[in-house]
């Protein structure tokens, strides 16, 4: 604040002004603690306890809810697996087309940004749901199977989940990552160029390093939400792919045992933690001012 | 968005040797392929969602019996669809509605306070946004449970009645993370504001309250526009919170279509995704006919920030 050039209007009640800004944070700060540190406090709390005979929660101590995360790990490992490839091939494609957005989009750079936005605007259900007609029988696996005369079903497996991801998580990746190389230094590629490196030398040496804070901070913006995907799974799994997400919707809202899905919603937050930690050490590496910035 | 003419690196190498012009020529095609590739990869989807809205069929989507509207009737006739559509609608500008202006009082308020507090305060804000939306779905259902369970029996003996889960439970859900969105695209078009006007005011002995409503507020108006849009389209088009906490009489139109889907796609879960699909784009097109009005009005000569360069910008971080 400038309170030096601030009159005396500004300056006079201290206290006046204080309460002012106690205000202006108080709904988001109720809003924080009452529905989300409370709510999260209240899982570890609960992965501790037994399900109740009606279901729910009844107080107990055990660790025989982390006990059965341990011992059927299988979702976490399909999650894990998906939300790896998914990022990977997200990057994959994502990365070039940033990079023509970026290099190559001159006055149509707006629109480029426009378009990818319109359908990210658009309600994720509604996208992922029309990828239901297109993977169906009477769509892509039809036609694979008269091609080829296999017996092709593709929903339910983790090719259709992995192209729902692709599609809905895309932008996130693409948004990060032209961030970074808009603000790229084409005079550094000159430079490349001039001292005789080619083109992929040019690029491992010096645009991928540039480059590497959007890159992480994209696969961090995918990786995370993917860890605890929902939706894609329910929809293009067909039942038979199960992620964490897919779990913990069973374990609160159909079998209502609250202490084991606690105790995945606590490993969730976890690999959370460790990614978001693993993000800021990286991007803050080399970087040695204490300015961190999670997103 | 940046509009800057960005010189071609094309351009520079028109001297090179033959060879690497065409090495050179086949990547720049590469690149404008891919591109073409991904958005009509983007579009197609979406696109073939209405359009199979259209079909006059009895039976499959994907049987083509002629351009018809009657899917599009039955779904406005439907009392079903009717009622998500209306509650759908009103916990979504209730949640804009809240959170917008939770959000610019937080963004305004972390201003004023010390960096340690900003960094916990920016934390949680950071926490609600990137955390897997099944995690906050989950805990604001055992909380709300929680709540009913204590506040129930002492209710019923005092008045005689009960909370349930409903409209309530689900704006105050969607509510946590769309005001930690609105917090970051505010306090973003913050930063980048020009505090000589707000300087310039103050030394024309402005209350601060008259800087505020007549310098800061119109600066920061875009962000606040955008973040309300962002809010109200999240909420409309959300299922996973909704879903682990609404209610009886609480159904939205994304419950209404997934638990359509649970049958098969039908042209009637088409007419209503196509319509939701209207709806979230009117509010796109909408906020940006606004801000580009505001701007005209207020005569600003800088470029117009439109909603999706807003949100582009600031999903890029920085």
């Amino acid at each position: 604040m400038t309170t030096a050039t601030a009159p005396a209007g500004a300056r006079r009640g201290r206290g006046r002004g204080r309460a002012l800004t106690g205000l202006l944070l108080l709904p988001a700060g109720a809003w924080y603690l009452g529905l989300l540190v409370v709510p999260i406090l209240i899982v570890i709390v609960y992965s501790f306890g037994v399900r109740a005979p009606d279901g729910g929660y009844a107080p107990a101590f055990t660790l025989d809810n982390y006990g059965l995360v341990l011992s059927r790990p299988q979702p976490f490992l399909t999650s894990l697996g998906l939300a790896l490839a998914g990022t990977a091939l997200c990057l994959l494609v994502a990365y070039p087309l940033a990079y023509f957005i970026a290099t190559r989009g001159g006055k149509r750079k707006g629109l480029y940004l426009v378009l990818l936005i319109i359908p990210f605007w658009t309600s994720f259900l509604i996208r992922t749901i029309s990828w239901l007609v297109i993977l169906g029988p009477r769509g892509l696996s039809g036609f694979i199977e008269t091609i080829t005369g296999n017996d092709t079903q593709l929903l339910g497996t983790p090719v259709a989940i992995l192209i729902g991801i692709v599609y809905n998580y895309l932008p996130l990746m693409v948004f990060p990552l032209y961030v970074t190389l808009e603000r790229l230094d084409r005079t550094l590629l000159e430079a490349s160029k001039d001292l005789y490196a080619g083109r992929w030398r040019t690029f491992r040496q010096v645009t991928l390093p540039i480059t590497w804070p959007g890159l992480i901070t994209g696969s961090i913006l995918v990786f995370i939400p993917l860890m605890g995907e929902y939706v894609i799974p329910a929809i293009l799994g067909n039942g038979k792919v199960f992620l964490i997400g897919n779990v913990l919707s069973l374990d609160f809202l159909a079998s209502r045992n609250w202490p084991a899905g606690s105790a995945k919603a606590v490993g969730l937050i976890a690999i959370m933690l460790v990614s978001v930690t693993f993000y800021v050490w990286i991007t803050n590496r080399g970087r040695r001012d204490r300015d961190v910035s999670v997103l | 968005v940046s509009s800057q003419a960005v010189a071609s690196p094309v351009a520079t190498s028109t001297r090179r040797p033959a060879r690497a012009t065409r090495g050179i020529s086949l990547v720049e095609g590469w690149f404008r392929f891919h591109a073409a590739v991904v958005y009509v990869f983007l579009f197609l989807p979406i696109l073939l969602v209405v359009v199979l809205s259209f079909n006059g069929t009895n039976r499959s989507v994907t049987d083509w019996q002629g351009f018809s509207l009657k899917w599009y009737q039955a779904a406005i006739d439907s009392d079903q669809v009717q009622r998500a559509l209306w509650n759908s609608l009103t916990i979504a500008l209730a949640n804009a509605l809240l959170a917008t202006t939770f959000g610019t009082m937080a963004a305004l308020g972390l201003q004023r306070v010390r960096p340690r507090l900003r960094i916990a305060f920016d934390a949680l804000t950071y926490i609600s946004v990137i955390i897997p939306e099944i995690v906050i779905a989950l805990a604001t259902l055992v909380l709300f449970r929680l709540v009913q369970d204590t506040a129930n029996p002492v209710l019923a003996s005092i008045g005689g009645f009960k909370i349930g889960l409903g409209h309530w439970s689900i704006v105050a859900a969607h509510v946590l993370f769309n005001t930690s969105l609105v917090l970051l695209l505010v306090r973003a078009r913050l930063a980048g504001m020009d505090r000589t006007y707000v300087e310039a005011s103050y030394d024309l002995y402005a209350t601060p309250w008259r800087t505020f409503r007549q310098i800061t507020f119109p600066q920061l108006l875009p962000a606040i526009v955008a973040g309300f849009l962002l809010a109200f389209t999240f909420s409309f088009d959300d299922y996973v919170i909704t879903q682990f906490v609404s209610g009886p009489g609480s159904q939205t139109l994304p419950l209404f279509v997934f638990g359509q889907t649970r049958q098969g796609v039908t042209p009637l879960v088409n007419a209503v995704a196509a319509m939701m699909l209207l709806i979230t784009l009117a509010v796109l097109l909408f906020g940006q006919a606004a801000l580009g009005w505001n701007a005209r009005r207020s005569g600003s000569r800088g470029q117009v920030a439109g909603v999706a360069g807003i949100v582009a910008e600031n999903a890029g971080g920085g």
